[in-house]
């Protein structure tokens, strides 16, 4: 990650902060906008974060993983019918159906990985095609069972919709508790604290992506799996020649995507909402990628990208809260069709290579044939 | 040298070349096929009475058949789309949202023209404008993707779909706003119907089938005779094997890219402009869900050449037909049928699973159909 391209990042989330600023301000304070937006931002780039690592961790080891977008929505689906499941029928305890959940997720998201591993090294099928299956297949797959499942004649719960178990709730961390002393009872103050204390409480999910970000760092950059993860990607003849199994660190690599993609599947339907819709992803896996070749590759750098596109979606929901005090000449933005393009334009005009041009993984998308 | 026997030969080649392009889609869909009898007997149902409930939505009348060629037309145009990007080593996964595009615009010339205009147009007029206004549609949503791949190298891929995502955007913001149906009794976010002189009729009084699929049948004709019998066709292709040698060999590269994304788009704006002249005379929001997908899937199973995609078309077509009858004879959702198609693509992406199952030996060389994100 080069300068230029953080400097651009800035750029970015300070443009869409003063818009939302500038719109909001006769309802509401500056700092209350932009600890609501940041706190929204954080939230909102969670999949696309985790999304990016598993790209970064398929794509450096040689396999392009255009399957995340699926891998992500088939987890969802089976995260949050396996908490339902436990909720209603075994009665367990919500914390326990959702962490379950979580887990089924994360290894559903695995299993998909061992999917595109199997097509991608084992069968060397176009890895392009491999990914667009997954995506097929995912869509097909949660559309059917969600369909088969809850309605019609044999339907689980008699086509009844059973009651969710819920979402995982926000971490509190004591800020205000510990830093209230130094307002010294000025409600002013203490509002301001507890405004930027809601930034920090985000879910657990948001809080391992980020924690995830610098464990990637640190597995790709500073250990031995993760010299031998590069050398994959970048010569796999190299890697082969001093006795790295290539195939081997290939399947390792993307079934790890395949589990970090399943937990951003969770984010949709444990964390975030208690539901399943078909197609609920809504493109973010592919947005991920974009994120993950902004960022060069690198975790940290998609996690800059990742909060690009994070605030983008806060600004739409934003401009939404503050949908009455848009000045009419600037009505067409009241509509959530007109904002709720900017991540997808945002994407395009980053991959134009306009802000600087990357280089992907040498190896990245060549099956290794011996 | 005997020429009796270099001819025999040649004949046994091409039956074997032949062999090997229908083998491997034909075992790829009766093991989905297969497969999806026993997620039938799984989840409580009999397989034989579903397949049977299928074939007969499909083709048990006369009436059946025409809905199938109906639901065949718009899936000829978009796997014509992709297989056309395809043979030019472009993978155009926006056909979605340029059949949206071409539909919404079609729409619009549809209902809109004889309004700005005053007076009512003829249909040899209006018609053709309406369809024109469509695949144009198409054609500059793709070629923006084209021009993108061609000078900045942005990948094809995830711009289609982003283009996707915004023509869908887009298209929810015109329907539903200075687009919709101002009738008083309207809810639903669709534009008015198209006037009477922009509509295709229909072949048959009484069935639904209309021009338009026998226009699909000519669209196919039309895409193997540029790609056979042109030099365009031959740049195309040259580009899709190899993009580094056409360019040594004095093809415009940047060119052809954008050309064929640009006919790709228009084909799949046709999908879309056909779909509101011929049978929906209008577009309503949400009708085309699904249809991107399927052609990518088409293209494959076709293996790109213009009378695969025609044949798979009609599978496809006679599946999603009979799923409806399937669904009320059986109660078995429609989206079983999303699921053996998406079985029926890995299979065929993945022809070495097929191969695996089936012993098959791997026979000539491997088809190149896209690249990374360098390439």
């Amino acid at each position: 990650m080069d300068w230029k391209r953080f400097g651009f990042i800035a750029l970015i989330i300070t443009a869409l902060f003063t818009a939302v600023v500038m719109v909001g301000q006769s309802q509401q304070r500056p700092l209350m906008i932009i600890t609501s937006m940041l706190a929204t931002t954080i939230a909102v780039a969670t999949p696309l974060t985790l999304g990016a690592l598993a790209g970064v961790f398929c794509e450096r080891s040689g396999v392009v993983n255009i399957g995340i977008e699926g891998m992500m929505l088939s987890s969802a689906f089976f995260g949050w019918f396996t908490a339902m499941y436990l909720f209603n029928v075994y009665h367990w305890s919500l914390m326990a159906c959702i962490v379950t959940g979580t887990i089924v997720a994360i290894f559903f998201g695995g299993l998909m990985g061992v999917l595109l591993a199997w097509l991608s090294v084992t069968f060397k099928v176009d890895q392009i095609i491999g990914g667009t299956v997954i995506n097929i297949l995912a869509v097909g797959l949660t559309g059917f069972l969600n369909r088969q499942l809850f309605f019609g004649k044999t339907s689980l719960f008699e086509g009844t919709v059973p009651s969710s178990p819920g979402v995982f709730s926000a971490i509190h961390l004591p800020i205000t508790e510990i830093f209230a002393p130094l307002c010294k009872g000025g409600n002013l103050c203490l509002e301001n604290m507890s405004a930027i204390n809601r930034v920090f409480d985000q879910k657990p999910i948001a809080w391992a992506a980020i924690i995830l970000v610098f464990i990637s760092h640190y597995v790709l950059f500073h250990t031995r799996w993760g010299l031998r993860t590069r050398a994959v990607g970048e010569h796999p003849r190299a890697a082969d020649t001093v006795g790295i199994n290539v195939e081997r660190m290939r399947y390792a690599n993307v079934i790890i995507g395949g589990m970090l993609a399943g937990l951003a599947g969770a984010y949709f339907t444990i964390e975030s909402i208690p539901s399943f819709e078909p197609l609920m992803t809504n493109g973010r896996g592919f947005i991920s990628l974009a994120a993950m070749i902004f960022g060069n590759w690198t975790p940290i750098g998609a996690w800059a990208a990742a909060l690009v596109f994070g605030s983008s979606q806060a600004l739409q929901i934003n401009m939404q809260i503050f949908r009455d005090a848009i000045p009419p000449q600037w009505a067409f933005l009241q509509q959530s069709y007109v904002v709720g393009l900017t991540p997808y334009i945002l994407t395009m005009l980053i991959l134009t290579g306009i802000i600087g041009k990357t280089t992907p993984p040498a190896a990245d998308g060549v099956p290794y044939e011996k | 040298m005997q020429p009796e026997k270099q001819k025999t030969s040649l004949i046994r080649r091409v039956l074997q070349s032949i062999s090997e392009a229908v083998l491997i889609p034909f075992l790829a869909i009766v093991t989905a096929v297969l497969i999806g009898g026993l997620i039938i007997k799984v989840v409580g149902g009999d397989p034989f009475v579903a397949y049977k409930a299928l074939l007969q939505g499909a083709f048990g009348s006369k009436k059946a058949w025409s809905e199938t060629a109906i639901w065949s037309t718009p899936y000829i145009f978009a796997g014509l789309a992709v297989a056309l990007a395809f043979r030019g080593g472009l993978f155009n996964i926006g056909a979605e949202g340029q059949l949206a595009f071409g539909a919404v615009f079609s729409a619009l010339i549809g209902y809109a023209l004889p309004e700005w205009l005053g007076f009512d147009l003829p249909t040899y007029i209006h018609l053709p404008l309406a369809i024109l206004a469509g695949a144009l549609a198409g054609g500059i949503w793709a070629g923006i993707v084209g021009a993108l791949k061609a000078y900045t190298g942005g990948h094809e891929v995830i711009n289609t779909i982003m283009m996707n995502y915004i023509a869908l955007n887009m298209t929810s913001f015109l329907v539903g706003g200075v687009m919709k149906d101002k009738n008083p009794l309207n809810v639903i976010s669709r534009t008015p119907l198209i006037a009477e002189s922009a509509r295709i009729s229909p072949i048959f009084t009484g069935l639904r089938i209309h021009w338009g699929f026998a226009l699909a049948l000519v669209m196919a004709f039309v895409v193997w005779w540029l790609l056979n019998k042109t030099t365009l066709g031959f740049e195309i292709r040259t580009v899709g094997l190899n993009p580094d040698a056409a360019k040594y060999a004095g093809i415009n590269v940047k060119r052809v890219i954008i050309i064929t994304m640009l006919f790709s788009g228009i084909l799949a704006g046709l999908a879309g402009a056909i779909e509101v002249t011929g049978l929906n005379y209008r577009h309503e929001l949400g009708f085309s869900s699904g249809y991107g997908y399927d052609a990518i899937a088409i293209a494959l199973l076709g293996k790109s050449h213009p009378l695969g995609v025609v044949l798979a078309s009609f599978l496809f077509a006679a599946m999603r037909n009979g799923a409806t009858r399937m669904q009320f004879m059986t109660q078995l959702p429609v989206d079983l049928i999303s699921m053996i198609q998406a079985l029926i693509l890995l299979f065929v992406a993945a022809d070495a699973i097929v191969r695996y199952i089936y012993r098959i030996k791997v026979k000539g060389e491997r088809v190149v159909l896209t690249r990374g994100w360098g390439g």
